[in-house]
């Protein structure tokens, strides 16, 4: 063994070992927060499930009209909907569509809204004072009917246009907050200092600003992410995204199939229901943590 | 020991003092650990005194303040100690004291100025509803009497009552609102005073004026006073006696000269080393090396040895008791003599020099 | 005439719309030469920090000019602009402000060496990090490198803050009330740090405060400019200056603090003001600004006629009707 391997093999070494310390430290931050590393956790839990469970869990493709909306058993721990087709398979299906699109929608939105309004908080002037009214023009549209509306005339068909579309449609609630935020950071005295240093824009921008805003960048991130949620179930539900089969799309189903009137159908739009509802809860609950996270404050050199 | 200062110099008094605070400890528990906020503090009030606690950041005197009044945040807890306050022949043990009784005796008996005080105003109500507020909350006046006595008072520091009664706290200056505390502080004839920083972000000529109100105002209505404050240069203006305070104890207390000529404790000399005079000459200002220590974590024996130039083994392993060094006043400290020296020597280059100047 | 270093003429900072304009600084013409110290003293408001900020270059005057090494720093092109950057920094008042909560101190320190190109890598740049942090009396060295801010005490980041300042090589510093929120007894410790940067690498001070103590201590071999509400009352030398006030005002601030000398503060002769009332920036007075307060006032004079900045002999300039008649 050369003196170079060596060497090479202790530097990998240690930045495993960084890696394994910079996790450790992600998790104790992430764990001061009771309510918030519970959130963590459930959130992790929903995303082992609709990533790893449908290669667990296979389809529910046959149908079997003998055994239509059947309370939970062991052979259905979530009874059956009203095709005879397991609940359960179907939640674990179907989560991944709306976990991606919750992902998608909050990073296009979160980088228009970081974007924004930071140059805007930072430039100043004519961009501030046009892009300012803009939002506020805006914010007063009512985003769900026009996204409705929208979903009639544009062709819905991948995961991506929609995500633009939600995130076009919320950008302005995100660039206020983040501009507001870059305003209130870009008068800090250290950040005058980067000034006199002559460090440039850039620098201050990224080196200066946006590390102070990490825990607030996050914490818009999920907030984006529920709305992105809400969305896109609502649109589903009204049928109007022909997506593949979702826990939107089975709360259309059980809806339009009246299943909401009996008491044995009940799990077939409850556990949808329910499902969304503990996804959005584990990322409000989440980003409790989120700001323990990033606070400067906590670590130590 | 301890008990020997006090009872000498309460015999040395024909009128009880109107406070006596012996063996307070307060404390409180951070996430860090427990907080050593005041520990072991004793000493009495002279009627008609001005005690002056000199200390910096985080030595405890804003929380010892707040203790007297028990105002302290829930965190904080009194662990032991006694604060005897005594008026025309009562006695009062303050911690023994319920919330109801607590509300009269604060503001009537012994009122407090705060530290944040310019913000202490409600920016949204004009001064006399926030005076009548006061007075509501703490009884014994009726509102004709609040008026007459709160436009008495602002006259008499100075202010234009009428025009002052009536405004926002916002269309008063700085000097001004803090006028109008003095005032509404005297209001219920409190027989003590308590001061946190009061000119702290007071203007030069504005502090000029609050400080000479207030040494009026101790002359001609004869309360007793306690303010604390970092800075020496007020203690030397105003205050009677000086106690100064280190991680949470009194390390020296003495009438205000022998203090600042005659300093017994390493900190206080450090102290009076260290802040450079305007019209003085003073030749050697040295700093004191470190910083004031945790309080979470307290140094072993006497808290100062780490910074202290005379530190020995001794220091290091025991911590002194406030005893009395010479008449009237007391040090905490193994090494007073050498520190005596060391103060003489500094005070007579001084005056040699500020001699030579003039002559 | 020796030419300065820093020359402000003029120096004239408005703020607000056209309608309601309040001005913080008016006319201040001043001259620093290279290896002197001056402390800029008032009382809050005076306009002693705007003054600063414009000095620095962080702030654009209204009106007038600053003059670096004898250019107009806002009507160079971008090299000289980019000179006088570096050529003059500033130290906060806030120790908890002045540094980013984010970075440790190395990486405060390397930016801007590596930004600058005066340190080629990380390790040389953490190098020339340790040295500064020698510089500014901060051990243990590598112990503090790894710090975060909010680990160091206000004294240290006071410390670090300079050390950033002089990771750039300026000729020149703004100190921006840089003692006033530390501990009494560490201020000393960090004007003598000051000083020392004075002597050993040659660096001109522009000391901005309102603690008369500190400006005597700091400036002692200096001068002294006190400003009233936006200009300047009166320039001279220090021991001139706290000896012998030409200025009503100066001789009211001086008679006014209060000193830790117990005899001699209770004995000190007092300046009698003929009002408490301080002037509002939206209303000032006519005439000179100080004649409401002013124990030397006199009608149709004082309160008639600006007085201006004039030399009166022994490198001393005074704005006052009443001390420059003598």
């Amino acid at each position: 063994m050369t003196e170079a391997t060596v060497r090479d093999t202790r530097t990998t070494l240690n930045r495993i070992g960084g890696l394994f310390l910079a996790f450790g430290a992600f998790l104790k931050n992430m764990s001061r927060n009771k309510i918030g590393f519970v959130g963590f956790l459930m959130f992790i839990g929903f995303v082992l499930l609709t990533t790893v469970g449908p290669k667990l869990v296979p389809e529910a493709n046959r149908a079997d009209l003998t055994a239509i909306y059947q309370p939970p058993s062991r052979e259905h721990p979530m009874g059956t909907d009203s095709q005879g087709k397991d609940i359960w398979a179907q939640i674990v299906h179907g989560g991944l569509d709306i976990l991606e699109m919750a992902l998608l929608t909050g990073v296009i939105s979160t980088f228009i809204g970081i974007t924004l309004g930071s140059l805007s908080a930072l430039i100043g002037g004519r961009l501030d004072s046009f892009l300012t009214t803009l939002a506020d023009v805006w914010l007063t549209i009512p985003r769900f009917p026009l996204l409705a509306v929208l979903a009639t005339l544009i062709q819905l068909k991948s995961m991506l246009t929609l995500a633009l579309i939600l995130s076009v449609l919320s950008w302005a609630g995100l660039y206020r907050a983040i501009r507001a935020q870059v305003f209130s950071l870009k008068e800090r005295d250290y950040v005058e200092a980067a000034i006199g240093l002559d460090m440039g824009m850039r620098h201050i921008i990224f080196s200066e600003v946006m590390p102070n805003m990490m825990s607030y960048i996050a914490i818009s991130f999920t907030f984006a992410m529920t709305a992105a949620i809400y969305a896109q179930v609502g649109l589903v539900f009204l049928g109007l995204v022909p997506l593949t089969r979702n826990w939107g799309v089975m709360i259309n189903l059980a809806w339009t199939q009246g299943a909401i009137f009996f008491r044995d159908s009940v799990y077939f739009i409850m556990m949808p229901v329910t499902a969304i509802a503990l996804f959005q809860l584990s990322i409000v609950w989440m980003s409790r943590s989120l700001e323990e996270v990033f606070n400067p404050r906590l670590r130590s050199g | 020991m301890k008990n020997d200062i006090l009872n000498q110099s309460a015999s040395q008094k024909s009128t009880e003092p109107p406070l006596s605070v012996r063996d307070l400890w307060v404390e409180y528990q951070i996430e860090r650990g427990m907080v050593k906020a005041v520990r072991g503090v004793a000493f009495d009030l002279r009627k008609g005194e001005s005690l002056s606690l000199i200390g910096e950041s985080g030595c405890g005197k804003t929380t010892l303040g707040l203790a007297l009044i028990r105002l302290l945040v829930k965190a904080a807890t009194i662990r032991q100690g006694q604060i005897i306050y005594r008026r025309d022949g009562r006695t009062i043990d303050v911690l023994a004291l319920k919330e109801r009784d607590m509300r009269y005796f604060r503001w009537r008996e012994c009122a407090m100025v705060f530290q944040s005080a310019l913000n202490a105003f409600n920016p949204v109500l004009r001064i006399w509803d926030q005076i009548y507020d006061t007075v509501r909350a703490h009884g014994g006046m009726s509102k004709d009497q609040a008026r007459e006595s709160a436009l008495r008072l602002l006259s008499y520091v100075q202010l234009d009552p009428a025009r002052v009664i009536d405004a926002y706290p916002h269309e008063l200056s700085g000097g001004m609102r803090q006028r109008v505390l003095l005032a509404m502080s005297l209001l219920l004839d409190p027989q003590i005073l308590i001061l946190d920083e009061p000119t702290t972000a007071l203007d030069i000529l504005t502090q000029r004026t609050i400080l000479d109100l207030m040494g009026r105002l101790k002359a001609e209505i004869g309360f007793s006073m306690i303010f604390i404050s970092h800075d020496l240069s007020i203690a030397a203006e105003l205050a009677d006696r000086v106690a100064t305070m280190y991680a949470g104890s009194i390390v020296e207390l003495g009438p205000v000269n022998d203090i600042f000529y005659r300093p017994a404790h390493p900190y206080t000399l450090g102290l009076i080393r260290a802040v450079p005079t305007v019209t003085g000459e003073f030749e050697d200002l040295v700093s004191i090396p470190g910083s004031p220590p945790d309080l979470i974590d307290l140094p072993s024996g006497c808290t100062f040895h780490p910074r202290c130039p005379y530190a020995t083994d001794h220091c290091r392993e025991e911590e002194p008791v406030l005893a009395l060094y010479e008449e009237d006043h007391a040090v905490a400290c193994f090494h007073s003599d050498q520190v005596r020296r060391e103060a003489d020597v500094m005070w007579k280059r001084h005056d040699d020099h500020q001699a030579g100047e003039t002559g | 005439m020796t030419e300065y270093l820093i020359e402000t003429r003029n120096l004239t900072r408005t703020f607000g719309s056209r309608r309601e304009k309040v001005t913080a600084v008016d006319n201040v013409s001043l001259g620093i030469r290279e290896g002197e110290v001056v402390c800029l003293v008032g009382e809050s408001g005076c306009g002693k920090t705007t003054t600063g900020k414009m000095i620095a270059g962080l702030l654009q005057p209204t009106g007038g000019q600053v003059l670096y090494r004898g250019r107009d720093v806002w009507a160079q092109d971008k090299a000289g602009f980019k000179d006088y950057r570096l050529g003059v920094q500033i130290i906060h008042q806030d120790p908890y402000a002045s540094l980013n909560p984010s970075h440790t101190v190395c990486q405060i320190l390397s930016a801007p060496l590596l930004h600058h190109g005066l340190a080629t890598d990380h390790q040389q740049a953490r190098e020339r990090a340790a040295e500064l942090l020698g510089i500014v009396d901060l051990t243990p060295v590598e112990d503090l490198l790894t710090k975060y801010p909010h680990q160091l005490s206000g004294g240290q980041r006071q410390r670090v803050s300079v050390a950033r300042a002089i990771t750039v090589n300026p000729s020149f510093i703004v100190a921006d009330e840089a003692v006033s929120m530390v501990d009494v007894s560490i201020r000393v410790g960090l004007l003598n740090m000051l000083s020392r940067l004075k002597e050993e690498l040659g660096v001109t001070f522009l000391f901005i405060t309102h603690d008369l103590a500190v400006a005597k201590f700091f400036a002692w071999e200096g001068r002294i400019a006190v400003m009233y509400v936006g200009s300047l009352v009166e320039v001279a030398s220090t021991p001139q200056l706290v000896n012998d006030p030409l200025h009503p005002y100066s001789k009211a601030l001086l008679a006014a603090v209060p000193e830790a000398d117990p005899l001699l503060t209770r004995h000190k002769e007092r300046v009698q003001l003929r009002s408490q009332d301080i002037p509002s920036l939206l209303d000032l007075p006519s005439g000179c600004r100080f004649h409401p307060r002013c124990p030397f006032f006199e009608e149709g004079l004082c309160d008639v006629e600006w007085p201006a900045l004039i030399p009166v002999g022994d490198g001393r300039y005074i704005a006052c009707h009443k001390a420059a008649q003598g």
